[in-house]
């Protein structure tokens, strides 16, 4: 089964991380690989833990991506991306939103959120891209658009070209909202723009 | 929801297995298709909604469901019914005769097991109705063969007369994969044909039935041993052989892909002299089944040496994770360890949506001394979280009225001041809460009930109801009028409130006046879930930073748009330590319901300058 890409998209119910994840299955299966994606998703609509596998490849059997063997893990939440970096494969690499998103529990102040996430991921030994996808977001208008600023970040780490996962998230607004195209094009840039950045500054540190 | 339809024939589509299904049922020619909302099962019936050519509704409960499905296959239609693995034991009284008649069109029931909790109240195994009821069971294991299988048990329905299960589970229903669709064919309704020896089943009449029933269970058993839906898989390594159902089969090829392994679609009847020849061919046989030990317990008892849940858990999936340690110690071999989880990552369980008109509800509940509250299944349930904690039994749906008038009968000494409330839903309570309001009338029970009438099945995405005033397909419905209801079931009228849970003083008065008076109130609230149409945003809310003195009410209201931005000890006069909770409010998600706002008694909370760029989200 080495022919089977594992990646693990992790956030919050209401990220949209259910659909970016559909996005890229929908993108390996242009490609012509078969394709499988599930979702731990315990009533998700109410702003709980998402997390959405996605395995690809030749033929692919079981839908779920094992502790420690998955080629990307990526993070719309900080927070999350530390609590899921168990699932990377060794060294691997973690694309990772820096904004916190506090939940009620840590508000009424039953639980501390993190100090440092990204600290606490790369002391595991995993590589860090991170960025800040929601202020990248707000700053094209919408908070939104959050979901294509990661796939955007996606780009350039798959096993396949960036232009064709472009193409499957312009195609899916074509059909639904035309006039969000032309933004979500810019989104999508953005994103891989941000990746290329923390990558530089990922290196630097090395 | 997905627009599946109208892709055309041969295409190949990225579907959950619930839309496959749906796809399915739409080619067999179904005619009637009802269900009521239940996770993980809820698009099955949604998605088919979207199809032409076929009636689908939201049945008030799994039992009118599958009773509407039933009276479509005694006309002679193809009729489908689905439900989540709770929904059966609902519609089971309906199931336990259907097995005596039979049907004539095809009928398929598809029960969505929520292997893992996801979102149920309890973790059951399905495929014991087929056993009790001796019907056939059929276990897909991925969206692909959802299709193949529910076309495959149509046919098999209609050639034995018999209703065919269908088990899913949440890693089934929810899983997208690729399916090849076919094409619709129609299928002509046979028409219904009086004969009371088989549809009326008086005694006397199902009496004559049950011999028929057993019979048919060896044709069944015997359709087992020769289906196709039961494949072997001769792997090399004979150390171990599986036979296996549902997505564990997936997870046992996954992990062990050099292992011999029998995989069960049809498995009830169990195939039994299918898997003692296989048995035969391998050194150990290990049984792969979520969650009951069900086939185990009958190879065991056929006299075929198994193993099963002596080695794998009996709870949850039975994933890669699982599988591969439990395999590994039993032939001896290395454990692999995985690694683990960061300890210190808080949990983040589901909240109430921001502006809920639950939120009013619960937190005017948590102000209020010596309650007790049964509480009922939807979203309201989770008042039992904080900051509320204000919610303190959940059974099944509707219990809340039962289990609150035992709570009123039961009391014991400790108990006698207590008032006894119970919490429940629109949709809730037109499933099964009135009858059981209609007992605590007609048995004199002391309960105040506070149905929240949000328009809505909330927790499974906003579907509709006859309380909504709108059908399954958004068209205008009769819509029930929930004070004339309960009018009419004997609450006296003056007892009946309708109340805004927007407006707190009224609720909190409203609900302490009631709670005193012994004898059964009815408290309505009326207003819509905030996921709907029917909800309208209002002007969103910001904290005053210098007004705000940290009294921390607001944060009690449990709005995940309110955020603690610092804390702060202090001693009050009377030597007592309080921890201050300044706050701010997240005004990109606040849509101005207005709660936080009346607690706040130095007036820290206004309408947002929304002229002004809205600053980014930080903590």
């Amino acid at each position: 089964m080495n022919d089977v890409t594992n990646i693990l998209v992790v956030g919050i119910g209401g990220q949209g991380v259910m659909t970016a994840t559909e996005i890229l299955a929908e993108a390996a299966i242009a490609l012509g690989h078969d394709a499988k994606k599930t979702e731990v998703a315990g009533m998700a609509q109410r702003g709980g833990v998402v997390s959405s596998h996605l395995r690809f490849g030749k033929k692919v059997l079981s839908p779920q991506i094992m502790a420690g063997t998955a080629d990307l893990l990526v993070g719309f939440e900080a927070a999350e991306a530390m609590r899921w970096c168990h699932y990377l494969k060794p060294g691997g690499l973690v694309l990772m939103n820096t904004a916190r998103l506090v939940p009620p529990v840590v508000d009424l102040g039953l639980y501390d959120y993190p100090d440092d996430p990204l600290a606490a991921i790369k002391s595991r030994g995993y590589q860090v891209h991170a960025f800040d996808a929601m202020a990248i977001a707000l700053e094209l208008g919408d908070v939104r658009l959050g979901n294509t600023v990661m796939l955007g970040a996606m780009a350039d780490h798959l096993p396949f070209p960036a232009e064709v996962l472009l193409e499957s998230i312009l195609k899916r607004f074509s059909a639904r909202k035309p006039h969000m195209v032309e933004i979500n094009r810019q989104a999508f840039e953005a994103g891989r723009a941000a990746d290329a950045q923390a990558s530089h500054g990922e290196a630097a540190t090395h | 929801m997905a627009a599946v339809m109208p892709a055309p024939s041969h295409s190949r589509l990225l579907l959950s297995g619930n839309e496959a299904v749906a796809r399915a049922v739409w080619e067999s020619g179904c005619k009637v298709a009802a269900a009521y909302p239940g996770t993980p099962s809820t698009e099955m019936l949604e998605v088919l909604s979207t199809y032409p050519d076929l009636y689908t509704e939201w049945s008030v409960n799994e039992k009118v469901s599958l009773e509407v499905a039933i009276g479509a296959a005694f006309a002679g239609s193809r009729s489908f019914c689905c439900m989540k693995h709770v929904g059966m034991n609902v519609a089971s009284d309906a199931l336990m005769t259907l097995t005596l008649t039979g049907v004539v069109g095809g009928l398929v029931i598809a029960i969505a097991d929520d292997v893992g909790l996801s979102s149920s109240q309890n973790e059951q195994d399905s495929r014991y109705w087929g056993r009790f009821a001796h019907i056939p069971v059929f276990e897909p294991s991925d969206s692909q063969e959802a299709y193949a299988m529910t076309k495959a048990a149509y046919d098999f329905s209609e050639k034995f007369q018999v209703p065919v299960i269908l088990r899913m589970t949440t890693r089934i229903n929810h899983v997208k994969a690729l399916v090849t669709v076919g094409e619709r064919a129609a299928h002509a309704s046979a028409g219904f044909k009086k004969e009371p020896a088989r549809w009326v089943m008086t005694p006397a009449g199902a009496g004559k039935r049950i011999p028929m029933m057993f019979e048919r269970d060896k044709t069944l058993r015997a359709e087992a041993e020769i289906s196709p839906l039961n494949l072997i898989d001769n792997g090399k390594d004979k150390r171990v052989g599986f036979v296996a159902s549902g997505p564990a089969w997936m997870h046992v090829r996954e992990s062990f892909p050099d292992a011999p392994v029998l995989k069960l679609g049809f498995s009830c009847p169990v195939p039994l002299e299918k898997i003692r020849a296989f048995a035969a061919t391998v050194e150990k046989l290990v049984v792969v089944e979520e969650v009951e030990p069900l086939v185990e317990n009958e190879l065991k008892a056929a006299g075929i040496v198994c193993l099963g849940k002596e080695i794998l858990p009996r709870q949850g999936e039975l994933a890669p994770n699982v599988l591969k340690p439990a395999i590994a110690k039993l032939l001896g071999e290395p454990v692999p360890e995985l690694p683990t989880a960061p300890a210190q990552v808080f949990p983040r369980p589901p909240t109430m949506c921001v502006a809920c008109p639950h939120l009013g509800v619960y937190y005017t509940l948590a102000q209020i001394k010596n309650l007790t509250i049964s509480g009922d299944i939807g979203c309201y349930t989770l008042g039992a979280g904080h900051p509320w904690n204000a919610l303190d039994t959940t059974i099944s749906m509707g219990a809340s009225m039962g289990i609150a008038l035992g709570l009123d009968k039961g009391r014991g000494e400790s108990d006698q001041d207590k008032r006894i409330l119970a919490v429940i839903g629109d949709s809730t309570f037109l499933h099964m809460g009135m009858q059981g309001l209609l007992d605590i009338v007609y048995n004199g029970g002391n309960v105040t009930v506070l149905l929240l009438d949000n328009r809505a099945v909330g927790m499974t995405g906003g579907q509709s109801n006859p309380g909504t005033g709108r059908d399954i397909h958004g068209q205008e419905a009769p819509r029930v009028d929930f004070a004339k209801l309960v009018e009419s079931l004997g609450v006296k009228k003056e007892r009946i409130h309708v109340v805004d849970p927007y407006v707190l003083p009224k609720l909190f008065k409203t609900i302490r006046d009631e709670i005193k008076i012994p004898e059964v109130s009815v408290i309505i609230t009326d207003q819509p879930c905030v996921l709907v149409d029917d909800y309208k945003k209002q002007k969103p809310y910001t904290v005053i930073d210098e007004k705000c003195t940290g009294c921390g009410n607001c944060v009690d209201v449990g709005c995940p748009a309110i955020h603690v931005t610092r804390r702060e000890k202090v001693v009050k006069p009377s030597g007592k330590e309080v921890e201050l909770q300044f706050v701010r409010i997240e005004t990109s998600a606040c849509t101005g319901c207005n709660l936080c706002v009346q607690p706040c008694a130095p007036e820290a909370i206004v309408h947002a300058d929304l002229t002004q760029p809205m600053r980014l989200v930080r903590h």
